[in-house]
């Protein structure tokens, strides 16, 4: 194990909310202080993790863990949604191009990348509605 | 598609090379179709020798002729593509013989994503035989032909692996996977979705050392509460162990983001584009779920395995093994950090053709190659035959994998909604026997009647606590302990499996999340199980799990490629169980020692056989002295046979008082030799002949002018010998004493493992025996008190 690949450390991890990893503790559940924010993971943990994965000779896993810290911006509902669209037949190429530049409007540049790349592949497939 | 193929078995074509009335030839064989074929032939009648090797349950399985056309066929198919890759301005514009234009999608994103474009010339102009020889010598690195591997393609990899021996492919696990402390996943579900079985089963599992536990349910709706009760159950063992539910991609995505359940397997991947596309995905569907997964802190893996597509009619003709290569080629493109493969539920189509068990495990070394974590299969039963599905599963076991099964079914077949495993409940004590014969780590350890027993109330009351806590549901006493009690469902009688469906529609409808089960732990006094609930969240938020291959260890450390890396460089490196871990592994509950059976034979001790002083030489014609080895009436009481010494004896001592002989009993003190023990009391005997017994049960007739070792009659096989035919025995000494005619006694057959049974046992019983040996000590005659 090298320097770089120390498993995180829970005294500088935050979840998405912020709150500090070594607070997610009984105490603060018997509070009733934790939601669902508190449990969740940092985009900037998933980029640590992403050049931890690089490093170990898979960078088609950091690249997942980097689109993956771009997720951390949506809601469940819309990760749902785009998951969806992108099933066989939901969605014309054109509307995965403006799901695209959706996307990349907000900065999901990973993300919109990859939309893009199946709307070019879905059209000339077959496989757009 | 199961049902098209056992049809084209009783006659359909099949293909293009059938003929009128050839019908039977072809494809899968029914149930005996051996002899079938013949007796429709008209030809010779069914010998009683073939008809017997028919009834064998071998033969209740499928097995097909390879038929390329139905995609029938392992390792190579002539319709295989040969490996090529182009590469123009660093794009690739041909993969495996195909144009750039005519990409399918599944192409399209391997060209894209999943090639070290640097390494692909260096990789694809290694010779296939000169690769495989990388894949198996220790003195090249995981790391190098992970390094060449990322460069090569579907069709180079299956060309490679399919060149490796069965002994290789072990080799090559050995050295290939990527956690060099294997690991092992059980299947915990049950017909009826009850929470406190659940629970309780999940205890077990984890208890047995599974680090992971995949559920999933008969009715969907009843998802949530499956992942709950497992989740509890699973912490009432121990920490760190991951939970997943296994269900519609969308339901178990939001499970996930809960927090109810930690990874996901089930994320299908295929080999062909039609039956991708059938499967409602796309690779870039699947690439953007992987993310979703990773996003929530949550770990995935997805699914492949051969026999998919020809299952589903779409194998395009192509081999199996070269479109599971595509699939392992994808999973790493999309970023999966890890594969489910070796059939899976296809495992009995691959299963049914020549060398399809090979291509099983060597799917898994596919994905070892490429660098990610490999959850190995075994989870579906790949035969009626105990021996074809231990052959199967057995050299995962001894090269060892990042998990053996990827689903060892820890529950009663008939509960296992999954269906069942290729191991089950009925197998656990086999395994543990397995993976100590050959001393080898498959990740599981015995647990103690007791500590099984606490674990599984204490996680069945936990389950109860919280749902009653959280208005979930309320459990009677009488259920909690069946289901603590209980070896499967059937044992639960009738339950409410309508108040489980209103508890899952509860947690789903209130959005409840794992915070509110840590909090119901907490408030109901089940504080240790909250805090390892809630160490698993903590855990989501560092990430580090996401890594290939990682589990968590029960102190909640991280295993993985990248904090336990494989290191095997040959014998003397890699992965070698700690003295505790091989402590374990060697503890199985069934073992004895001499103390054990010393104590055990205590037990059956009685005051009879009382010594009555030295033996005297005895001088009537009728005289028979029964003589007894050294421990008997002191430390040895029952003979294997179960039967207890005096009344072996008094048998003996009967069937010499029919035939009007008089009976002895003398204790021979200084040898436990079954032979000189007999001619001992054959030399004391006014008649001279003597009957020996040793404790054990093993018995002869000797006479005094026979030299040791030879007898009259010998009772060879203790365990089986039964109180007629000592009588038998006694009666026959008296004929010899009168010189009257015997009726020998022939040794009871049996076709037991009679030796597996006893062998340990005699050789405890005999260490019994010798402390007792004296030296010059006499013969002492034994009181008849009490033995008729």
């Amino acid at each position: 194990m090298t320097g770089g690949d120390a498993p995180s450390s829970e005294a500088t991890l935050r979840a998405l909310s912020g709150r500090g990893a070594d607070e997610l503790t009984l105490a603060a559940v018997r509070g009733g202080e934790l939601g669902l924010s508190d449990l969740m993971i940092h985009p900037s943990t998933l980029e640590h993790q992403a050049d931890v994965a690089a490093h170990h000779e898979n960078p088609q896993l950091a690249e997942n863990l980097r689109r993956a810290a771009e997720l951390t911006r949506l809601a469940d509902g819309e990760v749902l949604a785009i998951y969806e669209a992108l099933r066989p037949r939901r969605s014309s190429q054109a509307e995965l191009e403006q799901l695209a530049d959706s996307l990349a409007g907000r900065e999901l540049l990973r993300t919109a990348a990859l939309v893009r790349e199946a709307a070019a592949v879905y059209g000339r497939r077959g496989l757009a509605g | 598609m199961l049902e098209r193929v056992t049809e084209s078995g009783s006659g359909e074509p099949t293909g293009a090379g059938d003929e009128p009335g050839a019908g039977d030839e072809s494809g899968v064989g029914d149930r005996g179709g051996a002899s079938d074929r013949a007796a429709s032939a008209g030809s010779q009648p069914v010998v009683g020798r073939i008809r017997f090797m028919d009834e064998q349950r071998v033969n209740l399985d499928g097995f097909a002729v390879e038929d390329v056309d139905l995609g029938l066929v392992a390792l190579w198919s002539p319709f295989d593509p040969e490996p090529s890759v182009v590469v123009r301005d660093g794009r690739v514009v041909e993969l495996d013989g195909v144009a750039e234009d005519d990409f399918d999608s599944i192409d399209e994103y391997i060209a894209r994503h999943g090639l070290d474009l640097a390494v692909a010339p260096e990789a694809m102009a290694i010779d296939d035989v000169a690769f495989a020889r990388l894949l198996v010598d220790p003195s090249v690195s995981r790391s190098e032909v992970v390094r060449l591997s990322a460069g090569t393609t579907p069709a180079k990899l299956a060309r490679v692996l399919a060149l490796l021996r069965p002994a290789e492919l072990v080799m090559a696990m050995t050295k290939l996977r990527a956690r060099r402390t294997p690991s092992n996943q059980a299947h915990v579900t049950n017909r009826l979705d009850d929470p406190l079985l659940l629970a309780a089963d999940a205890a077990t599992a984890a208890a047995f050392g599974f680090r992971e536990i995949e559920t999933t349910v008969p009715v969907l709706a009843d998802a949530p509460s499956n992942a709950v009760a497992c989740l509890i159950g699973s912490a009432a063992a121990c920490a760190g162990v991951l939970i997943q539910c296994s269900v519609e991609e969308a339901l178990e995505l939001e499970l996930g983001m809960r927090g109810l359940t930690s990874y996901a397997e089930t994320i299908s991947l295929y080999g062909t584009e039609q039956v991708f596309v059938d499967g409602d995905d796309t690779p870039w569907s699947k690439a953007f779920l992987t993310s979703a997964y990773a996003s929530r802190g949550m770990k995935m893996r997805v699914s492949s395995g051969s026999g998919a597509e020809a299952l589903m009619a779409g194998a395009e003709r192509k081999s199996m093994f070269y479109l599971e290569a595509r699939c392992v080629s994808l999973a790493r493109a999309i970023g999966s950090q890890g594969v489910q493969n070796g059939g899976i539920d296809a495992a009995s189509v691959a299963g049914a053709v020549p060398r399809g068990v090979r291509a099983l495990m060597a799917e898994n070394v596919m994905v070892m190659m490429r660098n990610l974590e490999s959850c190995s299969g075994n989870d579906a039963l790949m035969s009626e035959s105990d021996m074809r599905r231990t052959s199967r599963t057995l050299p995962i076991v001894l090269a060892g994998s990042d998990y053996v099964f990827s689903g060892f079914g820890m529950i009663q077949r008939y509960d296992n909604m999954f269906g069942p495993s290729n191991f089950n409940a009925e197998d656990i004590d086999d395994f543990l026997v397995m993976q100590r014969d050959w001393g080898v780590d498959g990740g599981l350890r015995t647990v103690g009647p007791e500590a099984i027993a606490a674990m599984r109330r204490r996680a069945a009351e936990a389950c109860r606590a919280v749902y009653r806590h959280l208005g979930l549901a309320d459990f009677s006493d009488a259920h909690l302990e069946l289901a603590v009690d209980a070896a499967g469902s059937k044992d639960l009688g009738e339950t409410d499996t309508l108040a489980v469906l209103s508890a899952a529609q509860a947690i789903r409808d209130s959005g409840m999340t794992v915070v509110d089960i840590v909090a119901a732990l907490d408030e109901t006094g089940f504080e240790e199980e909250a805090e390892r609930v809630l160490a698993l969240t903590r855990a989501r938020v560092g990430g580090d799990y996401l890594q290939t291959a990682a589990i968590f260890d029960e102190q909640m450390q991280v295993l993985s490629l990248v904090t336990d890396p494989n290191d095997y460089a040959g014998p003397g490196t890699g992965y070698e169980p700690t003295p505790a871990r091989q402590r374990e592994i060697d503890t199985i509950r069934q073992a004895r020692g001499t103390d054990d059976l010393a104590a055990e034979q205590a037990g059956f001790a009685s005051p009879l056989l009382r010594p009555t002083g030295p033996a005297r030489p005895g001088e009537d014609q009728r005289d028979v002295i029964i003589g007894v080895s050294p421990a008997v009436g002191r430390d040895v009481w029952r003979t294997l046979s179960g039967q207890l010494v005096v009344d072996v004896l008094g048998e003996l001592l009967a069937g010499l008082e029919e035939e009007g002989c008089i009976g002895r009993v003398v204790r021979v003190n200084d040898t436990f030799d079954l032979g000189r023990i007999g001619l001992s009391a054959a030399r004391l005997s006014g008649s001279g002949i003597g009957i020996g017994l040793q404790g054990k049960g093993t018995a002869l007739i000797h006479r005094r002018d026979l030299p040791p070792l030879a007898n009259l009659e010998l009772y060879s096989t203790a365990p089986v010998v039964t109180p007629e035919l000592y009588r038998l025995l006694g009666a026959n000494a008296a004929r010899h004493a009168k010189g009257t005619t015997p009726d020998p006694a022939r040794n009871p057959y049996t076709d037991e493992a009679i030796e597996a049974r006893y062998h340990t046992k005699v050789i405890a019983l005999v260490a019994l025996e010798r402390r007792w040996v004296r030296d010059g000590c006499p013969p002492e005659e034994l009181s008849l008190e009490g033995l008729r």
